[in-house]
């Protein structure tokens, strides 16, 4: 088990790694000098060449990645926004935790939501309440969720007056992004694990569990809902993995000062170093997150576990029988 | 004569099947009241999309200077922009644009990862590891992220937009059908194939993809509708493809700023996306019971 975690995180490494040379390569490539970009059209010549020394960008390019990655992996220096010229990772510490706060909540309001209705639709499978929540479920995951927040806003903001439409303060400045993460985010949920139910609702041991005489919330929650977790979990894990990037879109339509609307500026400024910095960061997190699943796996499902064992143990198994 | 005989029967039964299983699916869609639902929806915004010039009522790039950013009015159904563009005939000429991006933006995507996926599947050993982990790379980044990331490298405009839009979900689909395959690698007519020395890359295009392409085909309907909304988000987000083009997303992100002055500016573009991208749900919904052999009776 331990070596197969050991395994999984050296893996996970690489592929952090190789997606730090991808995105620094992609960034590389960009047509246009940013020193210009930033120094703007008066700038002479001699300027511009003193800016590209000064925002490291003279050397060839396999030198610069070196010392990116050098940077980066060994001294853990996360470098210096070209734009506003304070270091990047001061200012992720500060927005970070909003963002991990709204996504935070909105994963676990929509799963909350999401998974009961989930279970209800497959149990009530083909009845009108099932139908309803797949129509609804379906309509609500064609609908642009930018689009929805921003009826929100004309509803609850400007018509009503009852919330603030943007911007961070209080309590209430939260309830809107929420409401509208919430309203985008359950149906997916609620899919996924009706299609995960129904699945496991024709198992034979299921029948088998209805026939001892077991009461059927019993049946509901012991044998059908663990054997029907995987797909969740996956779920779960994949938002996890996601947060920033669906907190892009809602952090820029609610003016929330979090990690996706820095990453977004940085985009529209060409400031690189920031663009380079958080998507490592969000690849690293994403890398984590999906080790978590896989291992969670092992919890959930006792065969899988049994596998991650039988797979470290085999040479020692093999040397045991060969003693013996 | 003996070889030309056994070409005769072996060629008929397997023609018949094929369009019989085509046909069954199709009847299987009629059969279930949503997935004809969306099947009419989309039909319609297909004609709607090829008739433009005929159905829209005013130019889609016409200023009118005396009826800017005017509600829903009898001259103008939807309103008019903050440039006095009639919304209702830039909704109808954008939908060439919109249903041309999910369309081409998820067959790109379907086709890329068909070969790579064939691929790694097909020949295995080092190229498939090799494969393999550059979809674990890309799919290390997330998704939105990728796909803004790309925008903004690549600039502004259809085909850019395009791209941006397809890359991101290859890599998906690349494990998606690797998966399949796998399962399919052992079978006999795979075998029989090789036997009488056929052609690499037709056995992986003409007689392994058939067999395990079904899935991604109800991807491939599903991910029209997520394109859609992928691209009305990049152009929210000030990437992708940009006012004055007409295309359902862009016309919502211009809409933005007048938010409070005109509201219906945003609702119509809104609705529109919605509904089509409904119809889209519903009818890959169907598509995907249609085509479970699991559910066929």
């Amino acid at each position: 088990m331990y070596r197969y975690v050991l395994k999984r995180l050296l893996m996970s490494l690489v592929v952090i790694l190789v997606a730090a040379v991808l995105i620094f390569t992609i960034m590389n490539v960009v047509p246009g000098d940013p020193a210009a970009a930033l120094l703007g059209d008066d700038a002479t010549y001699e300027e511009i060449l003193a800016k590209r020394q000064a925002m490291g960008l003279d050397g060839p390019f396999m030198v610069r990645l070196g010392q990116y990655l050098y940077k980066f992996f060994i001294k853990w220096d996360f470098g210096t926004s070209w734009f506003y010229g304070t270091p990047i990772i001061n200012e992720v510490a500060v927005r970070l935790p909003r963002t991990v706060f709204i996504s935070l909540i909105n994963l676990f309001i929509s799963l909350a939501v999401g998974i009961p209705v989930g279970i209800m639709a497959a149990l009530k499978r083909g009845k009108w309440q099932d139908r309803g929540v797949l129509s609804l479920a379906m309509l609500f995951q064609a609908i642009p969720s930018f689009w929805l927040s921003m009826e929100l806003i004309l509803l609850f903001a400007v018509r009503l007056k009852w919330l603030p439409a943007s911007g961070i303060g209080s309590w209430r400045h939260y309830i809107l992004p929420i409401i509208s993460g919430l309203l985008g985010g359950w149906c997916g949920n609620a899919r996924t694990t009706r299609q995960s139910m129904l699945q496991v609702m024709r198992d034979d041991y299921i029948t088998t569990a209805r026939a001892k005489g077991l009461p059927e919330g019993r049946v509901i929650i012991h044998h059908m809902l663990p054997n029907a977790l995987m797909p969740i979990i996956t779920m779960v894990g994949g938002a996890i993995g996601g947060i920033v990037g669906g907190a892009l879109v809602l952090e820029r339509t609610f003016s929330i000062p979090g990690v996706g609307t820095y990453l977004l500026s940085a985009v529209n400024n060409r400031d690189y170093p920031v663009v380079e910095t958080v998507t490592i960061l969000l690849a690293a997190v994403n890398a984590l997150s999906m080790l978590l699943v896989d291992l969670t796996y092992g919890f959930v499902d006792p065969r899988i576990k049994a596998q991650y064992v039988s797979s470290t143990n085999k040479g020692r198994r093999a040397v045991k029988s060969a003693k013996s | 004569m003996q070889k030309a005989e056994v070409n005769t029967i072996d060629a008929i039964p397997v023609r018949r099947k094929k369009e019989s299983q085509i046909v069954m699916i199709f009847k299987r869609i009629l059969r279930d009241r949503g997935a004809t639902i969306g099947l009419i929806g989309i039909l319609f915004f297909v004609f709607v999309a090829i008739f433009a010039e005929q159905l829209a009522p005013y130019d889609p790039y016409t200023l009118d200077i005396t009826a800017m950013l005017t509600g829903p009015s009898r001259a103008h159904w939807m309103g008019t922009d903050e440039l006095g563009r009639d919304v209702m005939s830039r909704l109808i000429y954008g939908t060439r644009y919109s249903l041309a991006l999910g369309v081409l933006g998820s067959l790109m995507s379907f086709a890329c990862a068909c070969v790579l996926g064939c691929i790694a599947g097909y020949f295995g050993k080092w190229i498939e590891s090799l494969i393999m982990r550059i979809c674990d790379v890309m799919m290390s980044i997330p998704g939105t992220l990728l796909t803004i990331i790309i925008s903004a490298v690549l600039g502004s405009g259809f085909f850019v937009t395009l791209i941006a839009l397809s890359f991101g979900g290859i890599f998906n689909q690349v494990r998606m059908l690797r998966a399949q395959i796998l399962r399919e690698r052992g079978q006999e007519y795979l075998e029989a194939a090789e036997a009488y020395n056929c052609k690499k890359t037709k056995i992986m295009f003409i007689h392994l993809l058939p067999n395990v392409v079904s899935p991604l085909l109800v991807n491939l309907t599903m991910g029209i509708s997520g394109t859609i909304n992928a691209a009305a988000t990049l152009s929210f987000l000030g990437l992708g493809i940009q006012p004055p083009t007409p295309e359902w997303g862009a016309m919502l992100s211009g809409g933005r700023d007048y938010l409070r002055n005109c509201p219906t500016l945003i609702l119509f573009p809104g609705l529109v996306i919605m509904i089509f991208c409904w119809c889209v749900n519903l009818f890959g919904d169907g598509l995907r019971d249609a085509m479970d052999p699991k559910l066929k009776n």
